[in-house]
């Protein structure tokens, strides 16, 4: 009994660092292959399409109503302290610091990374990285870096339009809909906003585009040799659902850390 | 020398589960050999480890004497540019048209100018029945198509040794016919060696100078059907009385091609 228990424990341990080593080398190739000649431009771009331009509605929308909602639920909030004026602030700050840089990345995390890893996974059960390596094409030059450079291009973008669509949502709520003084609300933002808060949201949402790229592309390009992944289009969706889940919670620890070291 | 691969005590495991059980074998040079063995035997893990995408537990899989489970990147590179592969199901990129997948052995492994790219890539797709595909992508072929387009590419370079992963699986008999015509036809033109992968023996045998059947991990080498069917091994009669019965009737047909 206590034998089986151990080899049992045994051999989780050795596959979770087995588990581990595989993602971080994943990690080490993909940014080598952002540096290997000849550059996939082409590539890029066509991710950049694929993985921001094709989120852009959903992120505008998303953003709109997360302002909107932050100038209502501010509004009646700050008035119960008489402090009505400072609405812009609270919005572009929530917006800036917290919401924009972990709801756009977790947007992208259930548009684009499962995307991502679904496509990953199923070129990997049909063969397509074994052919690609048999032609001796680095497949990490040939298709993974290109994804890895457009989500770092992309994520902090969308969160930028993100935020600028928020304080947007918020001025319609507080200043158009209720009774907010909208040079109050604007110089709130001018006046409450530091570079150090704009520079902890780019580094957050920096650091999460690849949390993103990194779990959701390493999962699905290890498809076949996850536990319980196993073969097929049964593998793949498994494999994807898990991918999703691991980089939300990745994102969220990472929210926690990044801003109590930062702050 | 006068094998192409060799497999010395080949030993390949997943878990608990043996695949190749120190297999010895031979494949001949300028011959065609066949692999037949039945579903989940290991006969794709046998194409993986000649190419060295796999290694084996085990034991050495030389390449023109060289062992390729034990070469670093850039030699590895060097003898895999003598092989040409078709897989499976084809393994062509999902995200690149016809044309840019035949092309793409020229573009990222040689120095051609996009005029001759374009003038190779324009001579393959005419002589493997792809014209006016070209702009396709891979989703919209049928599978016989798929086979037809990763064929070209895998002969864009011109191998010297070609693998074929079950090439006429889920192909119906008529597309088959097509697929052994072509294959013979740039046989005899590049007189490559080649390994066909197949789960069954009256379709393949036909062409083949070897037969290989692979079983419960052992590799057993024959050289005709009458030696396939005068063996004495109980797991190669059972195989052999499962699939040869169109033996005779198969090569018949091939013939009438
Ligand atoms: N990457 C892998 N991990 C674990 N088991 C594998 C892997 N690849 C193949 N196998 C197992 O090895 C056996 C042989 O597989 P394969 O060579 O694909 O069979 P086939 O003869 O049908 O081509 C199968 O039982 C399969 O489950
Ligand atoms: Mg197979």
């Amino acid at each position: 009994m206590i034998h089986a228990f151990l080899q049992k424990s045994g051999a989780s341990v050795l596959y979770h660092i087995q588990d581990w080593g595989r993602m971080g080398l994943f990690l080490i190739a993909a940014g080598r292959g952002c540096f290997s000649r000849p550059f996939r431009f082409r590539e890029m771009v066509r991710q950049v399409r694929l993985i921001g331009l094709n989120s852009l509605p959903l992120i505008i929308f998303i953003g709109f109503f997360t302002g909107m909602v932050l100038g209502l639920q501010g509004y009646y909030t700050l008035r119960r302290v008489g402090s009505e004026s400072i609405l812009g602030m609270l919005v572009a700050l929530s917006l800036i610091k917290e919401l924009g840089p972990v709801l756009t990345a977790l947007m992208v995390t259930g548009r684009a990374g499962s995307a991502m890893c679904a496509e990953l996974g199923i070129m990997r059960h049909s063969e397509q990285f074994d052919a690609l390596e048999c032609m001796a094409i680095d497949p990490f030059r040939y298709l993974i870096s290109p994804k890895f450079l457009a989500t770092l291009i992309s994520v902090p973008l969308l969160t930028l339009i993100f935020n600028v669509v928020g304080i947007f949502g918020g001025y319609v709520s507080g200043v158009i809909l209720l009774e907010v003084n909208p040079g109050a609300y604007m110089n709130g933002i001018v006046s409450g906003v530091t570079s150090a808060d704009i520079n902890l949201g780019i580094k957050k949402s920096y650091a999460f585009a690849l949390l993103v790229v990194w779990i959701c592309a390493g999962r699905g390009y290890f498809v076949h040799a996850i536990k319980n992944g196993g073969f097929g289009a049964e593998g793949v969706s498994r494999v994807t659902t898990q991918a999703v889940v691991y980089t939300s919670i990745a994102i969220l620890l990472w929210d926690y850390m990044l801003t109590a070291v930062l702050i | 020398m006068n094998a192409v691969i060799t497999f010395v005590d080949v030993v390949k495991r997943f878990g608990s589960q043996v695949v190749l059980d120190k297999v010895n074998v031979e494949f001949s040079r300028g011959k065609t050999t066949v692999i037949a063995g039945g579903s989940g035997q290991g006969k794709s893990v046998s194409l993986k480890l000649i190419l060295g995408l796999m290694q084996p537990d085990s034991g050495q899989i030389l390449v023109d004497g060289v062992d390729i489970s034990r070469l670093g990147r850039k030699k590895l590179n060097q003898v895999r540019s003598q092989f040409g592969v078709l897989f499976q199901g084809g393994a062509l990129l999902d995200s690149m048209t016809v044309w840019e997948n035949v092309a793409l052995p020229l573009t990222e492994r040689t120095t051609f100018a996009r005029d001759e790219v374009e003038r190779r890539v324009a001579q393959a797709l005419v002589q493997f029945d792809l014209v006016g595909h070209e702009l396709k992508f891979p989703a919209q072929l049928s599978g016989g198509m798929q086979k037809r387009v990763g064929l070209a590419r895998a002969l864009m370079l011109q191998p010297s040794i070609m693998l074929f992963d079950e090439p006429t699986t889920g192909l119906d008999p008529q597309i088959t016919m097509d697929i052994y015509r072509l294959f013979f036809k740039t046989q005899k033109e590049l007189g490559y060696s080649s390994i066909i992968v197949s789960h069954d023996i009256p379709k393949v045998f036909n062409l083949a100078d070897e037969v290989i059947i692979l079983s419960n991990g052992s590799m057993l080498k024959f050289y005709s059907p009458e030696d396939i069917q005068h063996s004495t091994d109980p797991e190669v009669m059972e195989f052999a009385s499962k699939t040869m019965g169109q033996v005779y009737h198969s090569s018949v047909e091939m013939m009438a091609v």
